[in-house]
């Protein structure tokens, strides 16, 4: 359960969240949609941890712990994860190590066992099979010389191995094709159920006929103006987010 | 009764005068003159300030200001030797060659101590090593005791062998220059692991290498420095590579207070080529340059260099890489890659790439960049659960990852990947 209150932000001493206000009960699955530069990234920085995203007010609680006071590795322990909307490149880090220390430091922190390199092989494979990736992606530098594709596959593998609690992904649809589109959604509703939720932020509603989520909201200058029912992104795309404004 | 430890160049000056009669190889008159010529060049030159253009940037006044003594002679007491990485393996203490800890037998080529053959080094010891610009070269001459002679015959692959330098002499600073003479003929190889590691103490370690590669003969040279926190480490390397020979050298830099590692290659017939990698890493008030000279003088030769610093506290690190194409030294294919990552705002770094191209017909590319840890990088990792000092460590080999391609051997890779290791062992998490 993610509860979010009131959360205010500044970005280079500029004010980017006005005052979000949102809960997203435990199993669900909720999206944001909202214009370029509404503040939707931000807000997936400001709830993983990257600096210079600090928040100025409210609070922000994953099961009741208080997300903002976390380091970010200690977040990503905490069952939170964030599927980057441009993902980074490590040149010189191979794809493996990086999956497989990914995924110890998850298992160490959860006081698990590490994977052996063939033991972590095995999963990795069949996680990448379900995702139609290609195991020679493995041997690359992490996310170096992916298509756009490919380094958003990349970061869905990453939540199927690293199994998190709350995974916000942010655009993960763009820059997919058709395929692709599905084979992510299948990726995420493979994870649904009573231990995992999602915010999925998105411009398009065709991601959203893939995983329907149970609830929409809408962000708009830095704040959620509206809420709804999967139907609010159908009313999105038919009228744009003119008539929100208007109304709001 | 002792005597107060003179300093400086007169200090070198003083132990040459001292032991000259009882240096090996006194009685040899071609040396004696070598050594007088040695002495002259240090008399007149001295310890290089930062006003001769090639110590520019590194002071080298540390050294200067210290009196070095002779090391000790015998060791007593047992010495822990780190494990051997290579069955053919020799070992200098405090710069002296010790059969008793090496293991040199029924080898195919021949490994030995210089101090023991150097009647038969006449015409050789030297030739590579000119005195004139090279005042580190020049004080080796003068005062050298010991060193090793590896002499690998043509079309013989001798495998791996281990050079093995440490420093023990627990007492004054002291000082030792050793000399190494290798050669490999027609077609021969080897893959030489050196290691240079020490104790506390503050000492100089001032070792020359002269290196002659026949034809298409190919030496493999990894480098592990790794010397204790308070020496002094400045090497030269002199080498001349022949018509479709090969040098690769990948050096580590991860010990002593001050360390300067140099070496001059010439590329002396078609279709030779030289690697010169290295991965300097430095912290604290430590200095660390690496220095090189390649001349391309004959067609068709190919060298590739990637320096790679890395600097943590108040360090300095240096690089100076020239590269020479002369006139007839057309189709020449250089590249040059020098990179250093801060780890913090009070590390500084000089560059000075030097391309000088007298050949219409090369192609010559050079790079430098300058920068920090990526933040973004960083965040990455961290999102991911990577604690902030592993992810850090993850960066920083992925930083040094260009410098160890190309090292395909397996126990070079191992030694220099636990080089780098220890150095972010003892200095990463701080920095
Ligand atoms: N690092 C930064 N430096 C300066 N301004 C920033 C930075 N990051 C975000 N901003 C600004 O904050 C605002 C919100 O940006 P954000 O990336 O959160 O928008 P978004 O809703 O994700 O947009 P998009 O749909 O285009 O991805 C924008 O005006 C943006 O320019
Ligand atoms: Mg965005």
């Amino acid at each position: 359960m993610l509860e979010i209150k009131g959360l205010t932000a500044e970005v280079d001493g500029k004010p980017i969240l006005k005052g979000i206000d949102l809960v997203v009960p435990q199993g669900e699955v909720h999206a944001i949609m909202g214009p370029n530069g509404s503040g939707k990234s931000t807000l997936s920085y400001v709830l993983s941890g990257r600096d210079g995203y600090e928040a100025t007010g409210g609070e922000a609680l994953f099961h009741g712990q208080d997300l903002l006071a976390m380091e970010p590795e200690e977040r990503a322990a905490a069952g939170v994860f964030l599927a980057f909307q441009y993902p980074v490149e490590l040149p010189g880090v191979g794809n493996a190590t990086f999956l497989r220390t990914a995924l110890n430091a998850i298992r160490r922190a959860k006081g698990e066992s590490e994977l052996d390199a063939m033991q972590f092989l095995k999963l990795a494979r069949e996680r990448m099979k379900a995702l139609s990736m290609n195991d020679e992606m493995l041997k690359r530098g992490v996310n170096v010389g992916f298509s756009g594709g490919e380094k958003k596959r990349n970061e869905i593998l990453q939540m199927a191995l690293l199994q998190p609690k709350l995974a916000i992904l942010d655009e993960t649809d763009s820059g997919l094709d058709i395929d692709a589109l599905k084979i992510v959604a299948d990726g995420v509703n493979a994870m649904r159920g009573p231990n995992f939720s999602a915010l999925v932020i998105t411009h398009y509603q065709r991601l959203l006929d893939y995983i329907v989520p149970d609830r929409v909201h809408v962000l708009m200058g830095g704040r959620i103006v509206r809420s709804g029912g999967p139907d609010l992104a159908k009313e999105l795309e038919a009228q744009g987010y003119g008539a929100i404004q208007a109304a709001a | 009764m002792t005597a107060a430890v003179q300093t400086g160049a007169a200090g070198f000056l003083a132990r040459y005068q001292g032991l000259k009669d009882h240096l090996p190889g006194a009685r040899l008159a071609w040396l004696a003159a070598l050594r007088a010529d040695a002495a002259a060049h240090v008399a007149a030159r001295g310890f290089p300030t930062r006003r001769v253009e090639a110590w520019k940037y590194t002071d080298l006044s540390p050294v200067a200001q210290a009196g070095f003594a002779e090391p000790l002679t015998a060791v007593a007491g047992a010495l822990t030797l780190p494990k051997p990485r290579a069955a053919a393996r020799a070992v200098f203490v405090d710069g002296r060659f010790r059969a008793d800890l090496s293991a040199l037998n029924g080898l195919a080529y021949r490994v030995a101590s210089v101090a023991q053959h150097l009647p038969e080094l006449e015409g050789r010891l030297g030739a590579l090593a000119p005195l004139a610009e090279h005042p580190m070269t020049a004080l080796n001459t003068l005062i050298f005791e010991d060193g090793l002679v590896v002499d690998v015959p043509a079309g013989v692959d001798a495998g791996h062998l281990e050079l093995l330098s440490i420093a023990v002499d627990p007492g004054r600073p002291f000082a030792f220059h050793p000399r190494h003479i290798i050669r490999l003929g027609a077609g021969a190889k080897l893959t030489l692991l050196e290691t240079a590691m020490g104790s506390g103490a503050q000492y100089l370690h001032n070792p020359v290498f002269e290196i002659d590669l026949a034809e298409g003969a190919v030496l493999t040279h990894g480098r592990a420095q790794q010397e204790g926190e308070a020496a002094f480490h400045l090497s030269m390397i002199h080498a001349r590579i022949a018509a479709e020979a090969r040098y690769d050298t990948m050096a580590v830099s991860a010990g002593a207070r001050l360390t300067r590692m140099e070496i001059h290659a010439a590329l002396t017939g078609p279709k030779a080529s030289c690697h010169m990698n290295s991965a300097q890493l430095a912290a604290g008030r430590a200095l660390v340059d690496t220095t090189t000279a390649l001349d391309h003088a004959a067609p068709d030769c190919a060298s590739r260099q990637t320096c790679k610093t890395v600097l943590a506290g108040q360090s300095r690190g240096v690089f100076q890489g020239k590269i020479l194409v002369r006139r007839e030294a057309q189709k020449t294919d250089g590249y040059q890659m020098n990179q250093a990552l801060l780890l913090s705002e009070e590390a500084e770094m000089d560059s000075k790439p030097q391309l000088e191209i007298y050949a219409d017909d090369v192609k010559c590319s050079h790079g430098a960049t300058i920068g920090a840890l990526d933040a973004d990088s960083l965040f990455y990792l961290r999102s991911r659960g990577v604690p902030v000092d592993q992810a850090r460590s993850m960066l920083v080999q992925a930083f040094l990852h260009e410098a160890f391609e190309g090292l395909e051997d397996d126990m070079l890779r191992e030694a220099l990947t636990e080089a780098v290791d220890g150095w972010w062992g003892r200095h990463g998490a701080a920095s």
